[in-house]
């Protein structure tokens, strides 16, 4: 095995999976090219919200491929550094709203 | 402001260090192809011009700019100009030629001080797209340079500038602190004199560079972004986008080896090649002239001191059938024409 999980390398052998899975990884990659098309959100939109996602999920791969792709498109690190703000208010979000779980349990709990 | 390559004494302004430096590590040890071996496999070796319709001359290296990536490694301290003698020998092979585009750069061309008087002879000999390359900010550099947009209207010229983004922050990184500033302004006299307006004959395109180690993203949708911007922000307007490539040679290959993004430049310009893009590099109907009159395939080939294979290299020897018969120099940085849906002086090709 590798001495780290992850190795920037990989990613461009992402395509690789379809060879173990031929339908299921061509129809992904198929799916996945329609996405990101101009649509009722335009390409650039989509990569930004890409690129949010990517720090939702904290995959370096995504964030890698998506800060290179939203530099392709001219968006600015202005842009790219509120869309993490936007997954960090929903992730922090998130956690403080269940807050709201733990003080009804507790005043249950409590005389 | 920076200082060019050969006012640094660095090692790159030795094109054959360049040169050594495409040709070996991943491209010598077999990680890559070598664009030789890679057009082989589509059958385009070796690659032959079409015809000879773009006559691109470098009127000198001389810039008031010293911008990160420039492949001709310009700048004030650069003194290569071009004399007025080896612009009359271009003057008559013009008359001679099928040559459709005269297409003038540098440096900031204008700093020629026969620029004009060129540009005057030129014109009466009639092209039918007479591309003059301003860097924008000499418009407003000097007093003796503000009637440049009025210049360039009463002769035709189409003028083609470069704009890496339309934010300051973004352009000033790559060409300058205070160029962004000084652009706009230099775009607003060429509108208020008529370029860039819808319906115009007065055409004003701009050039897109990637300002970092990545290639540009879809042209149309970048001038669709450019456009929108640039009206809304300025109240500016243009006619056309050309995205282009930033070639690994010169100061850009100077800055991706400083910062350690080489080898992933030139992975990503491999991945992204594009064999219906090579049928149309600007090499194919293009021939290059030097401040010094020496011809070459490209402009980039001219700064890597690549002159054309054949027996017609200088302009005072200039015979078209000739240099329509010979094979095209190539390297490793051609990779940088082919990647995507390619690059050209003009923009996309494929």
């Amino acid at each position: 095995m590798e001495k780290t999980y992850y190795d920037p390398a990989d990613l461009k052998k992402f395509g690789k999976i379809v060879e173990w899975s031929e339908d299921l990884g061509n129809s992904f990659f198929e799916y996945y090219g329609k996405v990101f098309q101009e649509g009722s959100l335009s390409a650039r939109e989509k990569s930004l919200i890409a690129l949010a996602v990517s720090h939702a999920v904290q995959c370096p791969y995504c964030i890698d491929a998506y800060t290179g792709d939203g530099l392709k498109r001219g968006i600015t690190k202005e842009e790219m550094m509120e869309a993490v703000h936007v997954t960090a208010a929903i992730k922090g979000g998130a956690a403080l709203v269940h807050g709201v779980q733990m003080m009804n349990k507790y005043n249950k709990l409590s005389m | 402001m920076l200082k060019s390559l050969q006012a640094t004494d660095s090692p790159l302004s030795n094109t054959q260090k360049q040169l050594d430096i495409l040709s070996n590590g991943i491209f010598k040890d077999g990680s890559l192809d070598t664009f030789a071996a890679k057009i082989k496999k589509t059958n385009q070796f070796p690659l032959r011009p079409k015809k000879i319709e773009i006559l691109q001359i470098n009127v000198g290296y001389m810039c008031n700019q010293v911008c990160a990536h420039c492949h001709v490694d310009a700048g004030p301290d650069r003194k290569e100009i071009m004399t007025v003698e080896t612009m009359q020998q271009i003057l008559d092979v013009l008359k001679t030629t099928e040559v459709t585009t005269l297409d003038l750069t540098g440096g900031a061309p204008e700093m020629n001080p026969n620029f004009r008087w060129f540009v005057e002879e030129a014109s009466k000999i009639g092209v039918k797209d007479f591309i003059v390359r301003s860097n924008l900010t000499i418009i407003r550099a000097n007093k003796k340079y503000y009637d440049l947009p009025e210049f360039f209207k009463k002769h035709n010229i189409h003028v083609v500038s470069s704009m890496p983004h339309w934010t300051k922050g973004k352009t000033d990184i790559q060409r300058g602190d205070g160029v962004f500033d000084k652009s706009i302004k230099a775009l607003q006299e060429l509108n208020a004199v008529g370029y860039g307006m819808p319906g115009s004959g007065l055409k004003l395109d701009l050039v897109y560079n990637p300002s970092g180690a990545f290639l540009p993203g879809d042209q149309l949708s970048l001038e669709k972004d450019f456009k929108k911007a640039l009206k809304e922000d300025f109240d500016i307007q243009f006619h056309n986008l050309f995205a282009i490539t930033n070639l690994p040679i010169s100061r850009f290959l100077d800055y991706l080896i400083a910062s350690d993004n080489y080898e992933d430049y030139m992975y990503s310009l491999v991945e992204a090649y594009n064999p219906a893009a090579v049928a149309n590099v600007m090499c194919t109907n293009t021939v290059s002239v030097s401040w010094d009159g020496w011809l070459y395939d490209c402009d980039f080939n001219q700064m890597l001191d690549l002159k054309v294979a054949s027996k017609s290299k200088h302009i005072s020897s200039f015979n078209e059938a000739e240099l329509k018969d010979r094979n095209i120099i190539i390297s490793q940085h051609c990779y940088g024409c082919t990647a995507g849906a390619g690059s050209s002086c003009q923009g996309v090709v494929a």
